[in-house]
């Protein structure tokens, strides 16, 4: 029987942040009798907060499909079976029979723990996926939080230790904040850095975090040993104002969802619950003074403030640029910015690239940290 | 960060933070701190359910047990609320409304409409609300639309401790009388809720569950129980939608209309007499301002026209059940 279970790889649901307890397979894209390679995309997994496509862990033949297409299944539920010819169909089927579901808590090694660091500006609230070598630093942008990474963290565990914080007045982070702008930010990251104590790290950024991100590489060179700028700010000048006024202007979910509509290609992923955890987080007290005072010092009247892209010429450190080819916040055309940077310009994404193709920005920071 | 909570603790959580954040909001109201300066000072009762117990250690200046006289203290507080406090009244329960609706809707309700805009009444009454208790007809009323009737005063009803913290916030930042009804029956229920102060406005409700097939309105315990009919109808096919009105005033028809338009049915749940209810209001407006979208005659799921009973059975099939609901959303696209 060990021998049997040592050639047979589970496919199981996916845990995509703290909160997912199940998930509906909406699609499968492999038919029994495929060789599946890590990373191909396999099958759509929908929850109540968002819908993606789930891409191997591991590679194999897949000898039984489990999971119905339209059924709701726990995570880490079985829903295929990945085997070589040489294991029998009764086998796979005792395999079947026999698989539990692992309780989530006591599988705390699958996913990011959320911790917290009391930092000199306050309370700031982070994600961390240990393991070896240089870490990565994930720096969501204006209005996100350490979320944004949801379809990432876990990738990118697998190379490196995966850091994500909640920047200060975002997320569960501390919502009092002194002059916010993009000083504040670049203070912050680095006195995170000071407090998990990583002396270097491969910074990702994404909007105004690839913004905080250069800022940081150019004023701190040391502390940088790659980027990866992903639909950045600081690269041109435009920035679309509808979204960005807008957002900060909402109060409502019918006012915010049309706005929300603009960070994806697929302007279906924005649902009751995307809106519905916007707007929680913009009635908390404090955030409202602190997106319109934040907005003004970085993007006010669709210019950006800052800029990055001169500054990052010249210097050593690695960078690439990622951006969705349908991006409706910043133009996938500032892409071009930065002369020595590697530039991969994504179809069918938007703003948010690194969750509508998540697979593939994920092989994108793999591949640039590991050079 | 957010933590599970019951709507009975973030009523105190809502309370608590908002006397931290303002010397002058403060609590008026019968046993609100019960027991301080006896011997039992610790375990000082905090009201009839215990809501505010905690408080007074913390604020003891915003803090006031008044005598059992509710046309007393809450005259008091909507004077006071026109000198530059912000009262919130703890009435023990809606049913004692009676003795003080002239301080209520013949006073603080006119003084911004009666001194041309320059008087500002930032009181708010709260007080439980609703059936379930075996608490018999004098304690057990939702008397909701009493108060929606009357122009100046806005008439909250929350369902869930998120909405209820976010809610009771606003309600005492607001300047125009509230009165904020607490189901009582909802009191241990739990959600999610911030630790962080933050305000919800009034006049947006909440679809708590998204449905292609039906719209039912609810406020209270009738979300919950429309939410459980909804889960029954799935099973059948039905997909309904359950919309969470919040604030009876202001009301966000708008909302409702858009669902309706969406459905093309509509089945309003109320657990008020049947009578001028917000079920009857709710259905008047659809009928007047989306006739056309409605593809069946709307139905109306409320309490029948009696007191409440005091048998438990009889209380039972009084307050509107998920089953009865769920009957109503049947017939409704049987239609």
């Amino acid at each position: 029987m060990t021998g049997m279970s040592d050639l047979i790889t589970p496919i199981i649901m996916p845990k995509w942040g703290l909160s997912m307890q199940e998930g509906t397979l909406a699609e499968w894209h492999v038919e029994e009798g495929t060789e599946i390679s890590p990373g191909d995309e396999i099958m759509d997994v929908e929850t109540d907060k968002i819908a993606n496509v789930v891409e191997a862990a591991d590679g194999g033949l897949l000898r039984r499909r489990v999971g119905t297409e339209g059924q709701v299944y726990p995570v880490r539920a079985l829903l295929g079976v990945m085997a070589p010819d040489s294991v029998s169909d009764t086998e796979i089927d005792a395999y079947v029979d026999a698989f539990v579901v692992p309780k989530v808590e006591e599988d705390e090694d699958t996913g990011p723990t959320y911790q917290f660091a009391e930092l000199p500006i306050g309370r700031i609230r982070y994600a961390e996926r240990g393991g070896d070598g240089v870490p990565v630093l994930l720096i969501h942008g204006f209005g996100g939080d350490l979320d944004n990474w949801l379809f990432n963290i876990d990738a990118i565990a697998g190379t490196a230790p995966v850091y994500a914080l909640d920047l200060p007045g975002h997320g569960q982070s501390i919502k009092a904040v002194d002059n916010p702008g993009l000083g504040v930010m670049v203070d912050a990251a680095l006195a995170f850095m000071d407090h998990v104590q990583i002396d270097k790290a491969h910074l990702v950024g994404h909007s105004m975090g690839g913004l905080i991100s250069g800022r940081v590489a150019i004023d701190h060179p040391a502390r940088v040993a790659s980027l990866t700028l992903i639909g950045s700010a600081g690269l041109g000048d435009e920035i679309n104002p509808d979204y960005v006024e807008g957002f900060v202007a909402s109060t409502s979910r019918r006012e915010l969802k049309p706005k929300l509509q603009h960070l994806f290609a697929d302007q279906g992923l924005v649902n009751r619950s995307m809106v519905d955890d916007l707007l929680k987080y913009k009635r908390l007290d404090g955030v409202q003074d602190f997106l319109e005072n934040l907005s003004a010092s970085l993007f006010s009247g669709g210019q950006q403030a800052d800029r990055i892209a001169d500054g990052l010429g010249p210097l050593d450190c690695p960078c690439q640029i990622i951006w969705g080819a349908e991006d409706a916040v910043i133009p996938a055309a500032h892409a071009k910015a930065i002369s020595t940077a590697s530039v991969t310009v994504i179809d069918g994404a938007g703003h948010m690239v690194q969750m509508e193709q998540a697979a593939k920005v994920n092989d994108l920071i793999k591949a640039h940290i590991s050079a | 960060m957010a933590r599970t909570l019951s709507m009975k603790d973030a009523i105190n959580e809502a309370l608590d933070q908002e006397m931290s954040r303002d010397p002058t909001v403060i609590m008026m109201g019968e046993d609100i701190v019960g027991g301080t300066g006896s011997p039992g000072e610790e375990d000082a009762w905090g009201g009839v359910l215990g809501v505010s117990k905690g408080l007074y250690h913390k604020h003891p200046k915003q803090m006031i047990d008044t005598p059992l006289s509710e046309s007393a203290y809450v005259g008091a507080a909507i004077g006071a609320a026109t000198c530059g406090l912000r009262p919130v009244a703890e009435l023990m329960f809606i049913d004692f409304m009676g003795v003080c609706l002239d301080q209520i809707y013949n006073q603080a309700a006119k003084f911004r409409y009666m001194f041309g805009g320059k008087a500002e009444t930032p009181v708010v009454i709260r007080a439980m609300c609703g059936a379930g208790f075996r608490a018999a007809a004098q304690h057990s009323q939702m008397l909701s639309p009493i108060f929606t009737h009357i122009p100046g005063l806005k008439v909250v009803c929350p369902s869930n401790a998120y909405d209820t913290k976010g809610l009771l916030i606003q309600s005492i930042r607001d300047n125009d009388p509230v009165i904020f009804l607490e189901h009582k029956n909802l009191y241990a229920s739990e959600c999610d809720v911030p630790e962080e102060s933050y305000a919800i406005p009034f006049g947006e409700a909440n679809v708590a569950r998204e449905g292609k097939d039906v719209t039912i309105v609810a406020y209270g315990l009738m979300v919950p129980n429309s939410l459980a009919a909804a889960d029954t109808l799935k099973g059948e096919g039905i997909e309904a939608e359950v919309i969470d009105l919040r604030t009876l005033s202001p009301i966000d028809m708008d909302t409702v209309i858009e669902s309706v338009e969406e459905t093309g049915r509509l089945v309003c749940v109320d657990e008020a007499n049947p009578r001028c209810s917000i079920a009857s209001d709710v259905s008047a407006g659809v009928a007047q301002e989306a006739f056309s979208a409605l593809k069946a005659p709307i139905r109306m799921v409320t309490a029948p026209h009696s007191p409440v009973p005091f048998s438990p059975a009889l209380e039972d099939l009084y307050i509107p059940s998920p089953d009865r609901i769920a009957d109503a959303v049947r017939k409704t696209m049987g239609a």
